[in-house]
């Protein structure tokens, strides 16, 4: 097996023999090459953040017209270190009367639950952590881990802003959990399995990627995860205008650069499971060198990322009762409809060809698909015509007009 | 390997703890989470049985997932008292609850 | 000693401590975090006795919502943040009594019992945690359909009894 063809075997055996060179017991070996992979897979993310954050703040910049940070080392690639430095060498301060334990351990479960994430997600063929056989449940089980380091940082800042805001954070996550696992259902039910390994591989063709199969499902996907990350338009539980900062309002220093990153990287996971699961993850052209099949992942995702951080600097926050409202009587019953349609069409459309691979499962999806989105589409338009906007008028006020200027007298004729 | 008997003694302990906590606890929501110890306890103690001794039948874990919705469902409706109650008495010590006491 | 008993032994270890530190902890959220500690455990322990389908589905249902229920009820109980009082009642030695006795009964019952010491057969791992297998189950007439749509309406039933309960009518 050459370089090429399988970087990490090829590694993972030369350091075999060098460690068996050194004396050390096969089974020891083992631990260490399994540690190893552990370590660069969870280092990886965390340092990917560093690139992210600058990604975000130039795309944010350009996006709104200025230049974004570019003092900091050549188009201001070292501002997000600065910002680290700066974090770290922040007093850490503990609130008065705070839970110190819980205060210390709800910073670090954040960030597992989602480096936990990490450990499912296929690189490229046969790169993955532990191909799970239910991968896909795995991952909304460590989401819960998130959310539960929500409420406890809320809970032992000793400060009711806090509580208030890690109450309406949770009450946000979880519902916004409901879409998000029947959205994920329909990527399970057309792979057939619920390992994610196995749902990348069951995407064939640039034609059967499960986004052409089921768009509605990938969109509730996408937006449900934007919503679990707390981005906007979701971000009303730590805006600043709002609720000053939320349930991490006690945090500083370095707890805070951990939760900051935590977002940040759970921003990029999300971006990663979106293609993961319904654009064929690592495949692409020359996807058998496992190198190649890494860059077409890494840029399959920063599209995905570009999305995220586009839709972030360009819509407006919701309020939270018209998000728990678009939640539960818009998205719920939609991935529900979606979801029945699409069990009960795939079933019809492999008894009838007999197999998954033709491209008439694909086609006749996304038609449903789109007569679905078509229904609802009409189905709004029709409520919103029964319940016309009423336009909130003040009664009118006079015009502020200045006064005319009084008459001149015509000029005298030209002085001499 | 590991013989069945110690997932039973495991199972036998959990269920022990989680029965002080009903009869010992002074406050209804710490009593409610003596009765989640036990039942994780009983689902321990299914699925141990299902693995040796029928783990070809799925049996054991359908009783396991019936056994997860039983106790959801108990937690929901049990704390939705207890907050009710809270409401009412401004406290939630079990032994206060006393209005049926002849 | 094996690698599986070591980690059998630590797992059962950590989740008797965690249990017990649920049940004697005097600040009841250090009481919801033990508790959450106490069924991650249990998911260990399901992931060692190889139905790893039903190690995920207790994070989920118990970490990602039944604990979070509790966190909440626990706090929306509490007249003042912080802690305050002992928690036992006044007959918590008699519990205590009686929950040891039980404890060496039980385990007196299951030594003395002959299959205890049993070990797990060999299944190929193919046959073993057969999700597909397992929902073809829930849903086949000739299987566990009648207790699964049981399940589905006690859910429901819960579901309304619980909004119904705490609904605040001021």
């Amino acid at each position: 097996m050459g370089f090429f063809n399988d970087p990490i075997h090829f590694i993972a055996a030369w350091l075999e023999g060098l460690f068996t060179g050194w004396g050390l017991p096969a089974g020891l070996i083992n631990v260490i090459l399994t540690f190893l992979g552990v370590f660069l897979v969870a280092n990886f993310g965390m340092l990917y953040v560093i690139f992210l954050i600058w990604v975000e703040r130039k795309l944010a910049a350009r996006m709104q017209d200025r230049l974004g940070p570019n003092r900091v080392g050549p188009y201001g690639l070292f501002q997000t270190i600065a910002d680290i430095v700066k974090l770290f060498t922040k007093e850490d301060t503990t609130p008065e009367g705070a839970d110190k334990a819980v205060f210390n351990i709800a910073p670090i479960m954040a960030v597992v639950s989602v480096l936990l994430i990490w450990a499912v997600i296929p690189f490229a063929e046969g790169w993955i952590g532990t191909d799970l056989s239910v991968g896909a449940l795995y991952i909304v089980a460590v989401g819960s881990f998130g959310i539960v380091a929500t409420l406890i940082a809320g809970w032992s800042s000793n400060n009711k802003f806090a509580l208030l805001g890690a109450f309406r954070t949770v009450a946000q996550l979880v519902s916004y959990e409901v879409p998000l696992v029947l959205s994920l259902m329909i990527p399970v039910l057309l792979a057939r399995s619920m390992g994610i390994g196995s749902i990348v591989e069951a995407q064939t063709n640039w034609y059967s990627i499960f986004f052409f199969m089921a768009p509605i499902a990938a969109l509730i996907f996408f937006i449900s995860s934007i919503a679990e990350v707390g981005r906007t338009p979701f971000d009303l539980l730590e805006a600043e205008s709002e609720i000053v900062a939320g349930f991490h309002i006690e945090y500083s220093g370095a707890k805070f650069a951990m939760i900051f990153a935590a977002e940040f990287l759970h921003a990029f996971t999300i971006s990663v499971l979106t293609i993961t699961l319904f654009f064929g993850g690592w495949q692409g052209l020359g996807d058998q060198y496992p190198l190649v099949a890494w860059v077409w992942f890494m840029v399959k995702s920063m599209m995905a990322y570009f999305t995220v951080a586009w839709i972030r600097t360009t819509l407006p926050r919701l309020r939270i009762d018209h998000m728990l409202n678009y939640n539960w009587k818009f998205l719920t019953p939609l991935a529900l409809a979606v979801l029945v349609v699409t069990a009960l069409l795939d079933w019809l459309i492999v008894n009838g060809f007999g197999t998954t691979e033709t491209i008439w499962r694909p086609a006749i999806l996304f038609a449903a698909n789109v007569l679905i989105g078509w229904v609802t589409y009409a189905l709004l338009r029709r409520r919103a015509a029964q319940r016309p906007a009423r336009l909130v008028v003040g009664t009118p006020r006079p015009v502020a007009r200045p006064p005319q200027p009084p008459a001149q007298p015509e000029p005298e004729a030209a002085a001499d | 390997m590991i013989p069945l008997s110690w997932y039973l003694i495991l199972a036998a302990g959990l269920f022990c703890l989680g029965l002080y906590g009903v009869l010992a606890r002074k406050n209804a929501v710490a009593i409610l989470m003596g009765i989640e110890l036990m039942l994780n306890a009983v689902n321990i103690n299914l699925v141990a049985f299902w693995r040796y001794q029928e783990p070809l039948d799925v049996a054991g874990q359908v009783f396991a997932i019936m056994v997860f919705a039983v106790s959801a469902a108990e937690v929901a409706v049990g704390l939705a008292l207890v907050i009710s109650l809270y409401r009412r008495r401004r406290s939630v010590v079990a032994e206060n609850m006393d209005l049926l006491r002849w | 000693m094996t690698p599986i008993q070591a980690l059998f032994i630590i797992t059962s270890v950590l989740l008797l401590v965690s249990g017990f530190m649920v049940v004697t902890a005097r600040n009841l959220v250090r009481a919801a975090l033990w508790l959450i500690a106490a069924l991650f455990m249990v998911a260990v322990v399901f992931v060692l006795l190889d139905a790893g389908f039903l190690a995920v589905v207790q994070v989920v249902v118990y970490i990602g919502a039944i604990a979070i229920l509790f966190i909440f009820a626990v706090m929306l109980t509490r007249r003042v943040m912080q802690e305050s009082g002992p928690q036992s009642n006044s007959w918590w030695w008699v519990a205590g009594l009686f929950s040891l006795l039980l404890f060496f009964g039980l385990t007196w019952i299951i030594l003395g019992w002959g299959g205890a010491a049993q070990h797990a057969p060999r299944v190929s791992a193919a046959d073993l945690d057969n999700i597909e297998q397992l929902g073809l189950a829930l849903v086949d007439p000739a299987g566990y359909v009648v207790p699964f749509e049981v399940a589905s309406v006690l859910l429901l039933a819960a579901l309304i009894g619980a909004i119904v309960v705490a609904w605040d009518r001021n």
